[in-house]
């Protein structure tokens, strides 16, 4: 019972990030009708947003320690930060240590802008070519951005990890009356999770009860009428677009504590997010997000060891065999609706 | 108006010859052809002898590539009587005098591996039939080293084995012309278990991630039948996919078993991944049997261990070399400070276990030329078979001449509590002697295969 409850603990901050990043994608695709396999760069972007306001804020002068030698034999050089000169040294080890949280303050414009000018700089010029040169270009340009991204940061994993507070991990099971240590949960992959389903509610929110939200989603089911009806639907769609890539961003930063983010993590959860859009129907919010966390509680269970023992190898094509039953049985996906996708 | 003076039969017939030049091995047109009378595959020609250096330069393990390449550069520099001289002060072997490899200055080539066995391949042909490369070093795995070796072995080159632990390398899929100087899965085994039995005790239970792929099931295998051996249990085994980034689903059924050590047979991202998520999910706190639970990663890799940040405190581990080796054991490890100082007032930092072996290949390459008389590829086995040596900062090695494994030392390292910064995240435990991880020839963990014969290639 207790490799259960975990499992299923497990899965949905997995498919946090699934939900968060298909999210995105989806909302690309119903708006703009673009599939974007850059998506998962955005993501990746995200991550490295929070690496970079660390590496901002911890940005030192360097002071020599005649009492301290280095591996060399020379001074030892200490690097002190500025923020230490500014705030002290009891507030900057504050703000050091909550780096990762603060971040999102960057991310939020950051991603917004790299999201607008993607879309008026590249992809807007790709709407009336076929979806695989959409496919293509985005593709590149996701290569393109993790190269740049390698080219300043370098090909290893960069440790960012969560503020000490958040640090460790809970006993979970002793909280449901069972034995100690049974369940044991981290602290970060809670407030993942938390976190995401904030963001999930946000962005429904924002469609659901807003005016803008309204006519974003009348464009969607019907572009043509609302352009007549005098709306700049282009303008909105673009917004759209640097929200979906805040989104994504949002989802990168926070999970940088999970794993140490380096420039191929993107193209990791990519292909998954992809298949969760597929499964939870091109163009359905809902779809994506209910796909995002079935899909992950299945991968966790999967890799049980119980299971593994029946069926090896499981693992590792679950979730493609999901998807094939999926499509086989509704072939617009769990939740997808009629005549998208299919002129 | 333009007129063009092309017809379609002349494209055709310029086209026809140039495809037969293009599609003509360049290995029968290139210096090796030239020089038929030397007999074999790209003698040097002229005051100069190449040298091809295949490392990741692109992918996950770029860093790590980047790394040997330093090191390699470093030891063109004092092959060519550059710099301090590094270790040729302290090799055993004199015969190097810094005029580089019998009075041909040494010129390097690159090509990139992108730890894609194909790709390696590509790069390394490159090397050798377009760039002229005597000798391929290099490479930060496995399937790249056993996928090179072979095609060196074809192409009648001597391959220099980089970074590469698999027992395969040197067990099953070895070749004559290839040498590694690194250790091996089945060494860290034999390194880890003493020291896991004196610090953990005799009586554990082992629980193994093991990544799915040639390299995982090797060093499982050799820690498995090491650690069993000296009374441990293991109680369960399961295989990660080489592409797993998030390991939480893989560590909850640990909690639930009853093991009280976790061994993590993952390299690179692999490792930090699984590392970090292990420590999470808080077993490095965690109270089983009456004992701590502890986790040990069989191999470290001093790169990639500044990617999962403290989350290697206290973590055992082998390392094939550690440059604090001469400061904290004495003249036996000489070389390696010898190493650390050229290095380090090169680059400005320490290197790491993958520089230290490429850069130790690249001089025992040209000292082994040097002591044939000859670049010849079976004079150079030849030289190297049995050669024994000392002042490369593992103290005492020997290349055995069965296999082509260098046999030394192994150190046995744990992450530190407190770094003082990047370049010093582990702290020297132990070394266990060359006797203790010696094996037999024929030992069970590196059956198959064999040496062949040397083929000098043209």
């Amino acid at each position: 019972m207790e490799a259960i409850i975990l499992q299923v603990l497990n899965g949905l901050d997995k498919g946090s990030a699934y939900a968060l990043i298909a999210l995105g994608l989806t909302l690309i695709f119903g708006t703009l009708g673009v599939v974007n396999f850059a998506h998962g760069a955005l993501f990746m972007l995200g991550a490295f947003c929070a690496v970079t306001f660390s590496r901002l804020i911890q940005v030192s002068h360097t002071v020599i320690d005649e009492t301290q030698k280095d591996f060399l034999g020379n001074p030892l050089k200490v690097d002190v930060p500025y923020i230490y000169d500014f705030f002290g040294q009891a507030a900057g080890d504050v703000m050091i240590d909550w780096a990762v949280p603060l971040s999102i303050l960057m991310a939020i414009p950051v991603m917004i802008g790299i999201g607008v000018l993607m879309e008026r700089g590249l992809i807007k010029h790709f709407y009336k070519r076929p979806h695989a040169d959409q496919i293509l270009v985005t593709f590149g340009l996701a290569i393109v951005l993790q190269e740049i991204i390698k080219y300043f940061y370098g090909a290893n994993p960069i440790p960012t990890p969560a503020p000490d507070a958040l640090v460790g991990s809970f006993d979970f099971g002793v909280m449901l009356g069972f034995d100690p240590g049974g369940i044991v949960y981290p602290y970060w992959r809670l407030v993942y999770f938390l976190f995401a389903a904030i963001v999930i509610a946000a962005v429904f929110a924002f469609l659901q009860f807003t005016t803008f939200g309204m006519v974003v989603r009348a464009g969607m089911a019907d572009r043509e009428t609302v352009t007549l009806l005098g709306i700049d639907i282009d303008k909105r769609f673009t917004i759209m677009f640097g929200l979906a890539a805040a989104v994504a961003g949002l989802a990168g930063v926070m999970y940088t504590p999970i794993n140490s983010p380096n420039y191929h993590m993107g193209m990791d959860f990519l292909v998954l997010s992809f298949v969760v859009v597929v499964v939870g129907g091109m163009g359905s919010l809902p779809g994506a997000v209910l796909a995002g966390f079935l899909l992950g509680i299945i991968e966790a269970f999967a890799s049980m060891p119980e299971v593994l023992n029946v069926l090896p190898g499981i693992n590792q094509i679950i979730i493609y065999l999901v998807a094939i039953v999926v499509l086989l049985t509704r072939p617009r996906g769990l939740m997808g609706r009629k005549g998208v996708m299919e002129d | 108006m333009t007129k063009s003076n092309f017809t379609r039969r002349g494209v055709l017939k310029t086209g026809a010859v140039a495809g037969a030049g293009l599609a003509t091995p360049t290995i029968f047109t290139g210096a090796v052809w030239a020089d038929a009378h030397s007999g074999f595959t790209n003698a040097p020609q002229g005051d100069t002898v190449t040298l091809g250096f295949n490392v990741p330069q692109s992918g996950p393990y770029a860093d790590e590539g980047a790394d040997e390449l330093r090191a390699f550069e470093l030891a063109v520099e004092h092959l060519n009587g550059g710099g301090d001289g590094g270790m040729l002060n302290t090799f055993s072997s004199k015969v190097l005098d810094g005029t580089g490899i019998m009075g041909k200055r040494v010129e390097f080539v690159t090509g990139d591996t992108q730890t894609k066995s194909d790709a390696a391949r590509a790069s390394a042909r490159s090397m050798i039939e377009k760039d002229g490369a005597i000798m391929v070093s290099g490479g930060s795995s496995s399937g790249v080293a056993v996928a090179v070796q072979a095609l060196c072995q074809e192409a009648g080159i001597i391959f220099m084995a980089g970074l590469t632990h698999s027992n395969d390398t040197t067990g099953k899929d070895k070749k004559a012309n290839g040498f590694r100087h690194f250790f091996n899965s089945y060494m860290s085994g034999a390194a880890l278990a003493p020291i896991l039995a004196a610090q953990y005790g005799t009586d554990r239970k082992a629980y193994h991630l093991t990544a799915d792929y040639n390299w995982g099931y090797t060093t499982e295998e050799a820690v498995r039948s090491s650690t069993e051996a000296q009374g441990w249990e293991t109680v369960n085994s399961v295989l990660t996919p080489l592409t797993q980034t998030d390991f939480s689903s893989y560590i909850a059924p640990v909690l639930q078993s009853d093991a009280d050590v976790l061994v993590l047979n993952h390299y690179g991202g692999n490792m930090v991944n699984s590392l970090t998520n292990a420590v999470q999910f808080g077993l490095r706190d965690r109270m089983v049997n009456g004992k701590k639970f502890e986790i040990v990663v069989p191999l470290y890799s001093e790169l990639m261990a500044r990617g999962a940040g403290e989350n290697i405190a206290g973590i055992l581990g082998s390392q094939n070399w550690d440059w604090k080796l001469e400061n904290q054991l004495g003249a036996k490890y000489a070389g390696t400070n010898a190493f650390v100082q050229s290095f380090g007032t090169k680059y400005g930092f320490p290197p790491s276990q993958a520089a230290h072996t490429c850069y130790v290949q690249t001089l025992l390459y040209a000292d082994a030329v040097t002591r044939a008389g000859s670049f010849n590829p079976c004079a150079v086995v030849e030289a190297l078979e049995g050669f024994e040596f000392d002042g490369l900062g593992n103290g005492p090695t020997l290349y055995r001449a069965d296999d082509h494994q260098c046999f030394k030392d192994v150190v046995v390292v744990r992450g530190k509590e407190n770094p003082e910064n990047e370049f010093d995240l582990v702290e020297i435990v132990e070394v266990t002697p060359v006797d203790q991880v010696t094996y037999a020839p024929d030992h069970p963990q590196f059956a198959g295969g064999s040496l062949g014969t040397c083929n000098p290639g043209a």
